[in-house]
């Protein structure tokens, strides 16, 4: 068959799709739930960390079933609705508007350090998404600890929100001022005035990654406000 | 066959010597710049890239090798392509459901390797000519010489940016204290330019031959 000719070219790249795009998806579902486990595993790990436990991968889904006694979804109402907490795509919810959207809760029991409630956050930052889960205290107001990841922020820049030395700082910060009034925290830079109890230190050279997760912060948080009043009045 | 040689022969050995020295992909060829600058503030991305790169290289080259005599030559671009991007998928899917963790640290950089001009250029320059041995060892050895140019960039990106060599702190706390700062310029992508441009000036004030005449 002459090799420079059209058919041989068409059937020559025809072959070649079909055999590629049948290894592919082959490869692409065999692989998917390895993948999909990973992730989950990854997300326990996460809720972890923000509750200050380093599980190793090996270990978390065991701890994070004795840790997190309960979990449940909310409404904007602060109203309890109907869903699974751990499979909730923050995502798709944020898509929707602010009291259509359902919104996941984490309970986690810690003995003596008493009951812990971790919220899940997602936002941009520079070049990608940001994400992150935030453990408040019983007071639903004093942060216990945090934890930040991202996607493809710049290493050394933006990407340093997931390093302990930042993350260390959300201790013992306050969402609510004292007159009870929701305002989330300031990730400040040098020169930004901010009260103590509400400011942390943003990043140098990774501005728009701080702001993001300021943003991030204030966004996802202001929709649990009506939850965190009627549990605190309960 | 008369003119079987042996697997390891000068002549294959040279294919993966020569890409290490006097015709490295990055200082020599100036293939692969792009992605020089965008892995190699820390270390580790920059390994885990070397590696990811080596397998991509030498698989492709490998497959374009065997497929040499059958492409139909004006798609054979295209051909490539559909070749080294199925293998930067296949790399990207086994690195997601084995080592997540590390292909979490790579993210964006792993897909980028399609667009690694050494891969394209060796595809086109040694692999559609050669048998698929050579071809093999031609891959390896030019991913062995792109890495250690990442590898050397990154050690002095890391250690002058961030301080710290594969992760770890080097540089003492009581250093900061007397008023040494890490040198957030070093983390940014020109660094790693002028880094490359410093290697290669060293490079050939030691051979004397990779400077071009006038």
């Amino acid at each position: 068959m002459n090799r420079n000719g059209n058919t041989y070219t068409f059937i020559y790249a025809s072959v070649m799709v079909i055999i590629v795009a049948a290894i592919l998806s082959f490869t692409a579902m065999s692989l998917k739930p390895l993948q999909k486990r990973n992730i989950e595993v990854e997300k326990k790990k996460n809720i972890l960390t923000s509750i200050n436990i380093n599980a190793s991968t090996a270990e978390a889904e065991k701890i994070y079933d004795q840790t997190i006694t309960n979990s449940y979804v909310v409404n904007s109402k602060g109203e309890l609705v109907e869903g699974n907490a751990f499979t909730i795509d923050l995502k798709k919810e944020h898509a929707k508007a602010l009291d259509e959207r359902i919104m996941p809760v984490f309970e986690a029991n810690l003995g003596e350090q008493g009951t812990k409630y971790v919220i899940p956050l997602r936002g941009t930052g520079l070049w990608g998404p940001i994400w992150g889960y935030v453990a408040l205290n019983s007071d639903l107001n004093t942060i216990f600890g945090a934890t930040f990841d991202h996607q493809g922020e710049t290493p050394g820049l933006g990407a340093e929100i997931v390093t302990p030395a930042f993350q260390e700082v959300f201790k013992g910060k306050e969402l609510f001022d004292n007159n009870g009034k929701f305002v989330s925290l300031v990730v400040a830079k040098a020169g930004e005035v901010a009260p103590a109890q509400h400011k942390v230190d943003a990043i140098s050279g990774g501005t728009i990654t701080s702001k993001g997760l300021q943003q991030m912060l204030y966004d996802d948080l202001s929709g649990y406000v009506e939850f965190f009043n009627k549990k605190k009045t309960e | 066959m008369s003119d079987k040689e042996t697997l390891f022969s000068k002549k294959n050995l040279k294919l993966i010597t020569d890409p290490l020295g006097s015709q490295n992909p990055i200082t020599v060829q100036v293939l692969g710049i792009c992605s020089a600058l965008a892995v190699t503030a820390q270390m580790k991305p920059a390994f885990v890239m070397t590696i990811s790169v080596m397998a991509v290289l030498a698989l492709s080259n490998v497959i374009i090798s065997l497929l040499r005599n059958s492409i139909p030559n004006r798609i054979r671009i295209i051909v490539q392509l559909v070749i080294v991007a199925s293998l930067v998928i296949l790399v990207d899917q086994v690195l997601k459901a084995f080592v997540y963790d590390v292909s979490k640290q790579l993210s964006v950089f792993v897909g980028l390797i399609i667009t690694n001009c050494i891969i394209m250029g060796r595809l086109e320059a040694f692999a559609l000519g050669n048998k698929p041995w050579p071809a093999f060892l031609d891959g390896i050895g030019n991913a062995a010489g792109y890495g250690i140019i990442l590898i050397i960039v990154a050690f002095f990106r890391e250690l002058l940016g961030s301080g710290s060599i594969w992760g770890y702190q080097v540089i003492p706390e009581g250093f900061y204290n007397f008023g040494y700062a890490n040198n957030g310029l070093m983390v940014l992508s020109p660094m790693a330019l002028i880094t490359v441009g410093i290697i290669i000036w060293v490079q050939r004030t030691k051979n004397r031959q990779l400077i071009e005449e006038k």
